[in-house]
């Protein structure tokens, strides 16, 4: 088998779905005979026809709403966010309808909202964000964020088998740049299980999305100038987190960097660092720490993009910190 | 755009919206044809007040936003963009004819195709190359991109990604107009695409509720992104919109520009009355993708190329300034030259600037504190990234294949 993109894994994932499910169908902005901005669903239409691959007008809050009225009533919407910042015109609906359905009113909304997000592309602070904090907060939601091609389709199909309402996070600097060759099969990745990219010995570091690439690039320094075995955890779901895998890698190494792309103040880092503070400390040789973005609008021009996102540089200097003590 | 009427393409004539006038005046719109009597259309044109060196302006602004967007397409080919360039090719008169309605005094908030408005209102060329080269000296020191930019001080506020937000956002600048007794009005743009969006919907009710003096454009050119009209909306038309809110809709050729100058001012001197909100709607075509990647697959064949050859707004108003103004080849020679030195120069200029410092990213989240303070892993840096330390196969590189997945 071939290797595929990123990008083309989520497609092939969701086109799966929706071969083996005719409950399955999309709508987004210009997803359909334009294929999306990123050309995630390109020729969807023409394979499935435009009764189940349906453009909209630009209407986050009827987009996400209607497809809590379809999951209702039995389908499995998969609904795209043109750049995941616009989910913010969602909000209400996500939080305020969708997240307290199933619990208030006993209605299931088995529902997938992706869409592109995050960072070092130079896309200035309305395509770039990474606006999962807020939705990890809100009970009732699911939220998803693969690092490689593998789990973009095994997770995108899990996602759409899932009873409830999942967020799945796509990292749009990741979705040309990494391959990889698909597991035969119905391959499907597990909502809530996170994954050993790197295994170590010496420190610990918890992270997600495009950073697992950039701990996995500092890994290798260290272990080349440092002497230093660093493991790498790619959490892949963010709510539920994997307190199993998360505090299984503390007991091993002893040494935690928590590293995300998101902002600083109420990221998941603090979320992550205080469960290990609570279940593991007694394990710990150091105490637990976070690299993250500034807490600061991700700014256009390269020279400031780069300095108020996390880079290979700044995950050395906390390993060795964290090596130290 | 299979399936969609016909668009008006002759000089003067547009058969775009039902209820057009023959003489290039607005039309309005009306329930069941009935005239809206709180918006009589006035028997004159408020441009024939003009003067000729008025009307050559209007000819200087459109002809400056045209070739400034095509010296940033050569610099985009030369990767001296940072990120996307969004053109409004074919959209020129829409946006000069309506800021050219407005007083010095009164407010815009543009569009990402309204390079125009923001020029009459007083951006400099310097500051859009700047800005779209993410320069440190640009505008927003690096920090947004393209035309997002504003100065309340020359009288146009930034727009956002998001699209429809600054509807709600003009609603409360002309709220503070009315609050503070100033004579001014302001005067909002949005696509087709925008009126679908909750904001928009929003700000235009609280808007006309409070009879605010605000003029809302919906530029209509037919495509949001890759989205035609259709799609968008089940309207016949986006002026009847105007019914729902109990405010008076117009409708004009979008690439005439002393018709788009006449709806705005109309609406513009409305709204100065104290008469309340506009909805505008000019119909124009865009001619160039959403944005400069954008390959356009999804436009009927042939319809770009009649619109760029039957009503393109630069060449109709030629023949306009030609005939009406007598205006000769010397004077439009002078003024284009005029405009391609002061690009030039302009160009100059920005290619010399510098870009931001990294620490710059660190000023100004807040008033107070008026900085923050670099993370404890940045501690004495002034710089984020080494030379050379992303490698040419960063993200790239492939894990061992250990645990699940």
């Amino acid at each position: 088998m071939p290797e595929i993109t990123y990008l083309e894994a989520l497609r092939e994932g969701i086109t799966e779905e929706m071969a083996r499910d005719d409950s399955v169908f999309c709508m987004g902005e210009d997803i359909g005979a334009y294929g999306g901005a990123f050309k995630v669903t390109d020729g969807l239409l023409e394979r499935f026809g435009e009764s189940r691959v349906i453009d909209t007008p630009i209407s986050e809050i009827a987009i996400v709403g209607a497809a809590v009225g379809a999951g209702h009533m039995g389908m499995r919407p998969v609904v795209e966010m043109q750049f995941i910042d616009f989910i913010a015109n969602a909000y209400d609906m996500l939080t305020n309808y969708v997240a307290t359905a199933r619990y208030r009113a006993f209605l299931p909304c088995p529902m997938v909202v992706r869409g592109p997000s995050g960072g070092y592309v130079r896309g200035g602070p309305f395509h770039s964000q990474n606006p999962e904090a807020g939705f990890i907060h809100t009970p009732g939601l699911k939220v998803v964020y693969p690092a490689t091609a593998e789990d973009a389709k095994g997770l995108m199909k899990s996602a759409i088998r899932d009873d409830d309402c999942v967020l799945f996070f796509e990292h749009k600097y990741l979705y040309r740049r990494i391959k990889a060759e698909m597991p035969s099969g119905d391959h499907v990745v597990p909502i809530g299980k996170a994954r050993v990219a790197r295994e170590g010995k010496d420190v610990s570091i918890i992270t997600y999305a495009a950073t697992v690439w950039k701990a996995l690039e500092a890994a290798e320094l260290l272990e080349k100038e440092d002497g230093i075995s660093v493991e790498v955890i790619d959490l892949r779901t963010l709510a539920p987190l994997d307190d199993e895998a998360i505090f299984a890698t503390v007991r091993k190494t002893n040494r935690v960097l928590v590293l995300h792309e998101d902002t600083r103040t109420g990221g998941i880092a603090g979320e992550i660092t205080a469960r290990i503070n609570e279940s593991c400390f007694e394990w710990l040789d150091a105490p637990v720490l976070r690299v993250t973005a500034h807490d600061i609008p991700l700014p256009y021009a390269p020279q400031l993009e780069d300095f108020v996102l996390p880079q290979t540089s700044d995950i050395a200097r906390a390993v060795r910190r964290l090596a130290a003590y | 755009m299979a399936g969609k009427k016909p668009r008006g393409m002759g000089n003067g004539e547009s058969g775009i919206g039902n209820a057009r006038t023959s003489n290039g005046r607005a039309s309005r719109s009306t329930a069941q044809g009935t005239p809206d009597s709180r918006f009589p259309i006035p028997d004159s044109r408020p441009s024939s007040l003009l003067t000729r060196a008025q009307k050559l302006d209007l000819y200087y602004w459109m002809r400056m936003t045209r070739s400034l967007e095509e010296r940033l397409v050569a610099l985009y080919r030369q990767t001296k963009v940072v990120g996307g360039l969004f053109r409004s090719l074919g959209q020129e008169a829409d946006a000069v004819g309506s800021a050219y309605a407005l007083e010095r005094r009164d407010i815009l908030s543009p569009l990402i195709r309204n390079l125009g408005s923001m020029l009459v209102k007083g951006a400099t060329p310097l500051e859009i190359l700047r800005q779209y080269m993410a320069k440190g000296d640009s505008p927003t020191r690096g920090r947004e991109l393209n035309i997002h930019f504003g100065d309340t001080e020359r009288g146009f506020i930034g727009q956002i990604s998001p699209l429809g937000d600054m509807v709600p956002v003009m609603a409360g600048v002309t709220l503070t107009f009315r609050m503070r007794g100033q004579d001014r009005v302001g005067l909002v743009y949005v696509g087709d695409g925008a009126t679908s969006t909750g904001a928009f919907h929003e700000g235009i009710n609280f808007a006309a509720v409070q009879r605010l003096p605000l003029v809302v454009i919906v530029e209509n050119n037919g495509y949001a992104y890759s989205t035609p009209i259709e799609k968008q909306t089940a309207a016949r038309q986006f002026v009847d919109k105007a019914i729902g809110y109990g405010i008076p809709g117009l409708q004009a050729d979008g690439n005439d520009v002393l018709a788009v100058y006449d709806v705005t001012k109309q609406a513009v001197d409305y709204a100065r009355a104290g008469g309340g909100v506009t909805l505008v709607e000019l119909m124009t075509y865009r001619r160039k993708g959403h944005a400069e990647h954008d390959n356009q697959s999804y436009v009927p064949a042939g319809e770009i190329d009649r619109w760029a050859a039957e009503n393109d707004p630069l060449d109709r108003y030629l023949v306009v300034m030609r005939e009406a103004l007598g205006a000769t080849d010397a004077e439009i020679a002078a003024i284009d030259a005029r405009v391609t030195a002061e690009i030039d120069a302009a160009t100059d200029e920005a290619e010399k600037s510098p870009p931001p410092l990294p620490l710059d990213a660190l000023v100004g989240i807040y008033a107070d504190p008026p900085s923050e303070r670099p993370l404890w892993f940045r501690d004495g840096a002034d710089r984020a990234v080494d030379v050379n330390e992303r490698p040419e196969g960063w993200g790239t590189w492939q894990a061992p294949r250990t645990g699940s997945g």
